[in-house]
């Protein structure tokens, strides 16, 4: 739920990266920190196991600059990916305004893609949200391995609802500010309908 | 969009942060929050220093979105208050509806006298909650009026 703070002139959203286990998002958070300069952005918070997986959530806000004398801040966060932390994936989706879904491009990866995909819907759904209505972008991360799925057979099988597809290589940051863009574009565009 | 945006008025704004201010005289804490339960901080009020706030606020809501999960399991509606006592530092979290009340305090205060302050405060900062309405803002919040143009601006 984005909020709006007119004392401190402020506009506070929430984007969310979803996906299958190991298919990037933390890369693509650790990226935005990387890539960004310290003013504009805060810590990375990442709550992982002691093997660097995602136990709870990684966190991390970003100023992006001013609208009508707005500072618009995204407050930017990743799920969990493993099956067995639904219950904290369903918790991160509260209030969010809009959702990135990082898909792994592997061959191996697709049932694993389509598996995340419907659990994203369904914890939406459970949480009163759309992915129809909701602001998304999917995103095909690992295009730079040997075995990918063609972009064409990924959309095919993934996307939703014509949403921006954006292809990625997170860990070298190909794409990741391009899909960012894409999700904030699209948060900042329904602020504007109301 | 997914919700009504949460709207908060400069004159809202003031009158939360002089209830926050008093809460954190009356209890002896070092600092007294606002925050939403998607983790949005509303307002701060304290000797904030360094702290870094904006991930505070966001790990006050996962914990306590974490342990509204527990009790759901258990069969609660929720848990009402959280506490967490270190060595040197202590949090108390309050969750009132949708918001949190979070203080920040030491040795010159303590979880008895932070949970009562707390408590009587918590019906004050309720019903002005209430008051801070999610606004009809298609009116005169003038986002209607960004353009294509503005949201470019932010990337190039």
């Amino acid at each position: 739920m984005t909020f709006i703070n007119y004392a401190s002139r402020e506009i506070n959203c929430k984007i969310v990266y979803y996906g299958p286990g190991l298919c990037g998002k933390t890369t693509n958070l650790q990226h935005i920190f990387d890539a960004t300069a310290p003013q504009a952005r805060g810590k990375l918070i990442s709550l992982a196991t002691e093997t660097d997986r995602t136990l709870f959530f990684d966190f991390m806000p970003l100023e992006l600059g001013t609208v009508r004398g707005f500072k618009t801040r995204f407050h930017l966060y990743t799920v969990p990916g493993q099956v067995f932390y639904d219950a904290s994936r369903k918790l991160i989706l509260k209030g969010v305004d809009g959702v990135v879904f990082v898909a792994d491009s592997q061959e191996e990866r697709m049932d694993a893609n389509i598996e995340s995909l419907y659990n994203l819907e369904e914890n939406l759904h459970s949480q009163g949200y759309d992915l129809i209505k909701i602001p998304y972008v999917l995103q095909l991360n690992k295009r730079d391995l040997p075995n990918t799925i063609p972009i064409e057979d990924l959309a095919a099988e993934l996307q939703r609802k014509g949403e921006p597809v954006v292809e990625a290589v997170a860990s070298t940051g190909t794409g990741v500010f391009d899909t960012l863009k894409a999700v904030a574009k699209q948060v900042l565009t329904e602020l504007r309908r109301g | 969009m997914t919700d009504t945006p949460f709207l908060l008025r400069e004159q809202q704004y003031h009158r939360i942060k002089a209830v926050l201010a008093r809460l954190r005289m009356d209890s002896a804490a070092r600092v007294v929050f606002l925050v939403d339960k998607d983790g949005q901080e509303i307002a701060v009020q304290g000797e904030v220093g360094n702290l870094d706030t904006t991930s505070l606020a966001s790990l006050a809501a996962g914990n306590v979105a974490a342990t509204g999960g527990m009790a759901e399991l258990i069969g609660e509606k929720e848990f009402p208050t959280l506490s967490h006592e270190g060595e040197r530092e202590s949090i108390h979290i309050s969750v009132i509806g949708r918001l949190l009340l979070m203080v920040v305090f030491d040795q010159r205060s303590s979880l008895g006298l932070v949970k009562l302050r707390s408590k009587q405060i918590s019906q004050q900062l309720s019903t002005m909650l209430d008051e801070i309405t999610r606004a009809d803002y298609d009116s005169d919040s003038g986002f209607a009026e960004i353009t294509d143009e503005d949201i470019d601006s932010l990337f190039s």
